[in-house]
């Protein structure tokens, strides 16, 4: 069995804010299942951008992206791309 | 959640207008308009106003990209915003959630999408880190523009207020409750605003209980809570429980008799234990408000407010409109005297309902006589109107906001041409009406010997007079305790201006709040006042006030008050010379 997820820091100085989300977000809804982004115990939608904001995420703070499904394998390893990018900024 | 929401809870704040009453409230937005109404969809209907939403959502991310389309290459970093704000119009837990709860609970789109939003800013306000919070905060405005659409051309508004409710606002500007049906509002509470605020003065007018100044009262209540208001006490519950309800059933009760019993007194003549008789009159906004003035009392209209016709409209009143309203007022009243002051306002900014910060001190700004001397047409249209009512009764005009001797005389050389108009054209009128001005900016009450020169009577306005001598701004909170109409200086003032007048043979009145409250007479008989005037519904104990008042005493009582140096100091000789008056009637 493969990894299903991923274990990421948010690196850019603003946190995971709306810009930044919404480019995970559109990633996220590509997926064929649910993509997670957890933040302690606490698990949202990673396609919904207003989701993503409520976890609150600044400068450091570690994340856990998690799929359901296999298929979307590509997918959770494009995100943790963008995240470690720094979500290109 | 829901547990939390449903504790009793009670807040403390400016009781602006005594009174209590119990009710479910009635939130009004930020902005004061675009009320969201809540009303139930048929099941059959589900589908079309889910359409109804998505067709807002579409041309709410249609205008977003054609800002985008439009916007220059060095605003890149902007349109990059845009673009997130119509990622965000499509975001499932704005759009997703506003489909899902219009199903589910089979409620109208704009209700849907304003309770997902509150549902969301309760979230975002739970994040622990600042910055983010904001920021977070923020994306919630997105839906701003889809509820434009929904709402159409014509956005829910105050005035549509159907029931008998508590306005529960952060605050509420002249033009806000200018449109509110104010036989359907049980009581007011705000955020912002002091006993001196618009909301304050108004709510006091109709006898409608208030409680300003509670900070944040807009963000603890929802639509629909049940309140309790006592606005005796400066206090109100959110979610009384029963014990609390029966408490403030009897208050209530107890309120009603003690009114009722200084009521009955209202209707007798004032005249002190020396036997001075006052002239206790009313300040009125609406035309309707004169039935409150006699049923109190009232010895006349010692203020006639006239800028009710000029707000939210989209023209100038025309000269025959005002006529007919200002006929109803003088006819009622007559002989009993109506004092009709002209526009107080810059008119401009109420007819093109532009917000009222477009002026940086708009309280220093063009306003009152400067404006009417500015917009000679306006001016004269009201003046025309109101010559032509004094036809039909008692009538005093009344200059605002005179700052300087010139614009005395400006005023009444248009009161003249305005005459000459009228006689041209051989329309009934009344040329000899009594001309006063207001006394309410510091330079006239210094100069007032002059000024007497040129009128038939001084009506000081007390709250712009403290106002403009304090420098206090009184709808904000944080200096409002500093509004204190017994500071000495006030008092000193009331004294120049006072003799002054008496010197000259002028009338001296005083319309400002300060003469609505009973305590304060004694202070003004003693400077010698000979008419006060003030919001109906505090006639009746401002003459039981009166009726026990010496005038001969209360001389010698400001003869010691100006010794002191703090309000204070005037509030302790005030209270050892009449403190057996000063008793909760």
């Amino acid at each position: 069995m493969k990894e299903t997820s991923k274990h990421v820091v948010i690196t850019n100085e603003l946190g995971l804010h709306a810009r930044a989300a919404a480019k995970m977000a559109d990633i996220a809804r590509e997926a064929e299942s649910t993509v997670w982004a957890i933040k302690g115990d606490h698990a949202v939608d990673a396609g919904s951008i207003i989701d993503l904001l409520t976890l609150g995420c600044s400068e450091g703070s570690p994340l856990t992206i998690r799929i359901d499904s296999q298929s979307d394998l590509n997918i959770l390893n494009r995100i943790a791309l963008l995240i470690e990018d720094g979500f290109g900024e | 959640m829901s547990d939390k929401e449903t504790r009793e809870i009670t807040l403390k704040g400016i009781g602006a207008s005594p009174g209590i009453c119990i009710g479910k409230a009635y939130l009004v937005d930020k902005a004061g308009v675009d009320v969201v109404k809540k009303y139930a969809i048929h099941e059959s209907d589900l589908e079309k106003e889910k359409n109804r939403f998505r067709i807002a959502v579409k041309k709410a991310k249609d205008d977003l990209h054609a800002l985008v389309e439009n916007s220059h290459e060095d605003f890149r970093e902007h349109a990059d915003i845009l673009e997130t704000h119509v990622a965000l119009l499509k975001d499932k837990m704005l759009y997703g959630k506003t489909i899902e709860t219009i199903e589910k609970e089979g409620v109208n789109a704009e209700w849907a999408l304003r309770k997902v939003v509150s549902d969301l800013q309760t979230l975002f306000r739970r994040m622990p880190d600042a910055y983010l919070r904001e920021r977070a905060a923020d994306v919630v405005h997105v839906s701003d523009p889809i509820m434009r659409n929904l709402m159409g051309a014509d956005p829910a508004n105050v005035k549509d207020i159907d029931k008998r409710v508590i306005l529960v606002a952060a605050d509420l500007s002249p033009a806000e409750t200018s449109q509110i049906q104010l036989e359907r509002i049980m009581g007011f509470v705000t955020d912002l605003g002091g006993m001196t605020s618009h909301t304050g003065i108004i709510a006091r007018t109709l006898e409608i209980p208030a409680v300003l100044g509670l900070d944040d009262v807009t963000r603890r209540v929802q639509n629909e809570d049940l309140l309790v208001v006592d606005g005796t006490r400066g206090e109100m519950v959110i979610h009384p429980v029963e014990d609390t309800l029966v408490r403030f059933v009897r208050r209530r009760m107890a309120y009603e008799v003690r009114k009722a019993t200084i009521m009955r007194g209202g209707h007798f003549p004032a005249q002190t234990l020396d036997g001075v008789t006052v002239q206790v009159m009313g300040n009125i906004e609406l035309p309707e408000e004169v039935v409150s003035v006699r049923d109190h009392g009232g010895d006349g209209i010692g203020l006639y407010r006239t800028e009710f016709q000029y707000l939210s409209r989209p023209l100038f009143p025309s000269e025959s409109e005002l006529f007919e309203k200002y006929r109803d007022v003088v006819e009622v009243m007559a002989p009993q005297p109506v004092t009709i002051r002209t526009l107080d306002i810059n008119g401009d900014k109420a007819i093109a309902r532009h917000s009222e910060t477009t002026e940086k001190n708009p309280a220093l700004g063009l306003r009152g006589i400067r404006y009417c001397l500015k917009e000679a047409d306006v001016f004269k249209t009201q003046i025309r109107a109101i010559l032509r009512a004094a036809a039909f009764g008692n009538v005093r005009i009344l200059f605002p906001m005179v700052s300087t001797y010139d614009e005395i005389l400006e005023a009444k050389r248009m009161l003249d041409e305005a005459a000459e108009s009228l006689d041209r054209e051989g329309a009934k009128f009344d040329r000899n009406v009594a001309i006063g001005m207001m006394i309410e900016v510091p330079s006239v009450a210094i100069m007032a010997d002059i000024m007497a020169k040129e009128v038939d009577f001084f009506s000081i306005g007390t709250n712009d007079l403290i106002q403009y001598t304090l420098a206090i701004d009184r709808g904000n909170r944080h200096v409002s305790h500093l509004y204190q109409p017994l500071h000495p200086a006030i008092i000193r003032m009331l004294r120049q201006v006072s003799d002054a007048a008496r010197e000259n043979g002028v009338g001296v009145f005083i319309c400002g709040e300060m003469a609505g409250e009973p305590i304060h007479a004694p202070v003004l008989l003693g400077l010698g006042m000979t008419e006060l005037s003030m919001n109906p519904q505090s006639i009746p104990s401002v003459k039981r006030m009166v009726r026990s008042v010496n005038t001969e005493d209360a001389r010698e009582m400001i003869t010691d008050i100006l010794r002191e140096a703090t309000a204070e100091g005037v509030r302790r000789v005030l209270q050892a010379a009449c403190g057996d008056l000063m008793r909760d009637p």
